[in-house]
């Protein structure tokens, strides 16, 4: 038993219908009691589809416990294939009819429906969504195109998309992308699977050269299983970040036969000058905490790092089926990687590693919220705010430019940081005034000194400060003040000096410049 | 599968349906349960599924950290390789670590764990006895496959009864129970109108403090604010409190009834009567026209949600004119809600429980000017042209008494005036003032 208040991830029949509403002609029937069936909002009201995600729910109760929930369910599945009349029909049940036993799989087969039974067994309380995803993309792809023959002939630049699914993070945008550029590029995309295919196009999928991962958590396991059926190489370099978009296509290019890019320049592209350019000077070595989904965390990582000039100090993630890479990814970082689906872990790691900006799902951005540190959203779990209007990608170079603007605006105050720093006597700046754009009611106080930005564990009790010192620290510009008071507090309680003087806040700038 | 039930009242036959059911389970009402009871958290026992189903049903995500949690089972619980005793032992003790402050633990029972028969009575008993009720812990099934929505309020209210502790029983006993969370506002808003009609002793169920509820006797009277406190009757009737029979106080004529109910019960003069509820009245009739102009003539749909559809449905057909072409409920307690039905104008349709597909099918065909339904169906509505209202803000916003009337008119008007808006249509029948 484990207490937890949020969670990152849901159960696996959630991935399952993520796998279900994300394809066309699957319909998939889930034995499961009416509590359940508030998974449809996560489709409709979260990511604000236009249809109820193809999913019917037996709804038993508590009286057909008595009388058979097995005739339940199988009246469930008839009514389903009459009404929807699908391609393919996906039987499971959740962890509550996991626990009756009901076998949705074996009923499904002797009710002698006109339709392809695929049978999800998804163990409830061993795992979580993502895998129970990628196993239902796994089972859909092997129903449909186990049987399949490969042609023989078989043009070089075809590939197919693996990975992309509803409610994942942005992936409606990046496919879009992605695809764009390939096809710029010569290659030629056959199927995208699982968002937008059906079981027919499943049966296609081993009609192409090679395979595109985008999503490893959702489509590793299936490009796999192509690989040693139907010989079918595949990429799993995932392209967020220019430097990953750069190595992506030159990959793609190669594995379709295609000579090396000469210039990969892309004109598209605004990130790397964005970077570059002096007004980003202030970026430098700002401390990034980073926690996601595997795919997110580890991409986000190396832009923070190599594109940004970030400094990560924390890197981590829920899943524990890719904790491997998560870690060698944070030891390129000197760091050692949070792998952990405990929220409150998380928090503690964040308090800990005193980051300017937190990259995350949107529990860190509740807890950055509650710590004052800016913060953007980086992956799933997400909000309905997560499913932007605007064409919003993260991979390909677009997406690099969505991810510096996402990024970069939350740490917009830090660009004025060096501007305030010039005018730091300037009437307007000073932390009694208004903001700018509300000069009209000039007399109205800023929000002042938002510090303690965090308040780490360490400091056990409040320091006491000199009149002095207090009256030196209010020189310092106000949205700096926060963190230089947290830092002189720390650097006084790890040193145990007390009360804080005004050498006390000069040697601990000292120390923290290093 | 779906057949008719001869009811007493005139308003033809209910349609009985099984079916796949589109409704939250009992859970979900924690969400509001725990703002109503600051002091109190609720530890629900059971899977993944029911801390997803929290947190977005919820959208907990706003919260830092709720007053709720999931005691999540896993295998070893299930395999019988942990004494889930024990587990939940040491989660209550992690729990009570970290939140202190807890004065009333709630543990609430989910699906898998009634599927598996897990006591949490026992666990409750136990729990009490190690921390000599500090804080104190309860217990009630919020289970999906017997209860929906609101009737985890109801679960739980009945809980909160039958768990008096003796020891506070020695106290003046409640003359007046009034029975149902309602919004802080308008609980005041009710203490006031009942202090003036001179009735004393009134207590609130839930009370906004863990602790505060005085005893009940046979000279207890109560009467329901919500609809769906079946349970919770039976326990305070068991307790020997007697309930009032009366309409629910859903806009100005509800409200005046259900204070009449309680006004002839203690004796209130019909001078004193006038005179406490002339101006409040008015004001309801003011708010409400208000809307009407967006609101009559509507042809209106109520797919089942929170028990609270008959009432809402008279409300729209009694005071703003509406035509309801059918009232859909998860659970009709045909004894809490008889002067509702007897309300309604003959030949409504009334559905109790119900089969989403088929009803989607008679909703389609009847073309309602608005469909009052849950989240999972309201925004696939809209994309085929029809105007939603989200069933699950009658739960969350104040709408009953008279100052919430219009507030009550407004949440059936918006939509339709949003759809005015968008489509570039002119306003309704009449000018409606700003």
């Amino acid at each position: 038993m484990k207490l937890t208040m949020w969670t990152y991830e849901g159960p696996p029949h959630v991935g399952a219908m993520r796998i279900a509403a994300s394809m066309t002609g699957v319909h998939y029937v889930l034995h499961a009691p009416q509590g359940d069936t508030y998974a449809d909002l996560l489709f409709t009201m979260i990511e604000r589809r236009q249809s109820r995600p193809p999913v019917t729910y037996t709804t038993f109760q508590a009286r057909d416990l008595a009388g058979s929930t097995a005739d339940v369910f199988k009246t469930a599945c008839r009514d389903a294939v009459d009404r929807f009349q699908p391609e393919a029909l996906l039987v499971g049940a959740s962890c509550t009819a996991e626990l009756l036993q009901d076998d949705p799989g074996g009923l499904a087969k002797t009710l002698d429906v006109d339709v392809p039974v695929v049978a999800l067994e998804l163990p409830s309380y061993q795992k979580k969504e993502a895998w129970g995803a990628a196993e239902t993309f796994y089972r859909l792809v092997r129903h449909f195109a186990g049987g399949v023959s490969r042609p023989s002939e078989i043009a070089p630049n075809s590939c197919n998309i693996l990975g992309p699914t509803a409610l994942g993070f942005r992936n409606r945008d990046d496919v879009v992308e992605i695809r764009r550029l390939l096809e710029e590029h010569g290659l030629d995309v056959r199927v995208v699977a699982p968002l937008g295919a059906s079981p027919a196009d499943l049966a296609r999928l081993p009609d192409a050269a090679f395979n595109i991962v985008l999503y490893p958590e959702i489509a590793d396991v299936t490009a796999r299983w192509l690989k040693k059926t139907h010989g079918m190489p595949f990429l799993s370099t995932v392209p967020i970040g220019v430097q990953a978009t750069r190595a992506f296509l030159a990959e793609a290019r190669a594995m379709a036969g295609l000579p090396a890019m000469v210039d990969a320049s892309n004109e598209q592209e605004r990130s790397t000058w964005y970077a570059k350019s002096v007004d980003s000077n202030y970026l430098t070595n700002k401390r990034v905490f980073i926690f996601g989904d595997a795919t997110h965390a580890i991409a986000a990582a190396r832009i923070a790092s190599r594109e940004l000039g970030f400094k990560v100090c924390g890197l981590g993630t829920y899943m524990r089926e890719f904790a491997r890479d998560v870690r060698e990814a944070a030891e390129q970082y000197g760091i050692e990687a949070l792998i952990t689906d405990d929220h409150l872990d998380v928090e503690q790691a964040i308090i800990a590693a005193r980051p300017e900006l937190v990259l995350g799902t949107q529990m860190e951005r509740h807890i950055a919220k509650r710590m004052r540190v800016p913060c953007a959203v980086i992956s799933a779990p997400v909000h309905v705010q997560d499913f932007p209007a605007r064409y919003s990608p993260q991979m390909g170079f677009e997406g690099a430019n969505v991810i510096f603007d996402a990024w970069v605006h939350p740490l917009m105050m830090g660009l004025e940081e060096h501007l305030l720093q010039m005018f730091r006597d300037d009437f307007e700046f000073n932390d009694g005034a208004a903001a700018s754009h509300l000069h009209e009611t000039g007399t109205a106080k800023a929000p002042v000194d938002a510090a303690p930005i965090i308040m780490p564990d360490a400091v056990d009790q409040p320091v006491g400060w000199t009149v002095e010192a207090e009256k030196e620290l209010k020189k310092i510009p106000f949205f700096v003040r926060g963190k230089a008071r947290r830092n002189t507090e720390l650097f006084a309680a790890g040193k145990g000096i007390q009360p804080i003087t005004v050498e006390t806040l000069y040697d601990a700038k000292a120390h923290f410049a290093r | 599968m779906n057949q008719p039930l001869p009811t007493p009242c005139n308003t033809g036959s209910t349609i009985r349906q099984r079916g796949q059911h589109e409704v939250f389970c009992g859970l979900t009402s924690i969400i509001w349960l725990h703002r109503k009871i600051p002091d109190a958290f609720f530890l629900v026992v059971g899977s993944r599924t029911c801390a997803h189903l929290i947190q977005s049903a919820a959208g907990v995500m706003i919260f830092s950290e709720p007053r709720f949690a999931t005691a999540i089972m896993d295998e070893r619980d299930l395999a019988g390789m942990a004494d889930m005793h024990d587990e939940l032992d040491e989660v209550v003790e992690k729990l009570l670590e970290r939140r202190p402050e807890i004065r009333m633990l709630v543990l609430v029972g989910s699906c898998p764990s009634e599927v598996i028969k897990f006591d949490l009575g026992r666990a409750a008993e136990r729990l009490n006895a190690r921390y000599a009720s500090r804080p104190r812990v309860l217990c009630y099934s919020g289970s999906g496959i017997e209860t929906t929505f609101t009737q985890g309020e109801d679960n739980f209210l009945a809980a909160l009864v039958r768990g008096l502790p003796g020891d506070i029983r020695s106290g003046r006993p409640a003359q007046l129970v009034v029975a149902g969370s309602l919004a802080d506002v308008v609980e005041d808003q009710m203490a006031r109108l009942l202090a003036d009609l001179g009735i004393e002793d009134v207590v609130f169920l839930p009370g906004r403090s863990s602790d505060v509820l005085a005893p009940i006797g046979p000279q207890t009277r109560y009467v329901l604010a919500q609809p769906y406190l079946g349970a919770t009757a039976a326990a305070l009737e068991s307790a020997g409190a007697r309930r009032i029979d009366g309409i629910f106080p859903l806009g100005e004529e509800g409200t005046t009834a259900w204070l009449q109910a309680i006004a002839t019960t203690f004796g209130v003069s019909a001078s004193r009567f006038e005179a406490v509820t002339a101006a409040p009245r008015r004001r309801a009739r003011e708010a409400t026209a208000h809307y009407r102009p967006w609101i009559e003539g509507k042809r209106i749909f109520l797919f089942p949600d929170s028990q609270m559809e008959p009432s809402l449905a008279r409300y729209l057909n009694r005071e703003l004119d509406a035509e309801i072409i059918e009232v859909g409920s998860p659970y009709l307690h045909r004894e809490h809600v008889a002067g509702e039905l007897a309300m309604l104008p003959p030949g409504v349709s009334i559905s109790e429980g119900q089969d989403v597909e088929v009803q989607i099918d008679r909703c389609r065909a009847a073309r309602p000017d608005l469909i009052v339904c849950g989240m999972g169906l309201a925004n696939p509505f809209e994309a085929q042209g029809l105007v939603t209202k989200w069933s699950i803000e009658f739960a969350f916003t104040p709408i009953q008494g008279y100052e919430q009337a219009g507030d009550l008119a407004e949440l059936f008007a918006r939509p339709l005036m949003r759809q005015g808006l968008l489509s570039g249509a002119a306003s309704p029948s009449r000018r409606v003032a700003s």
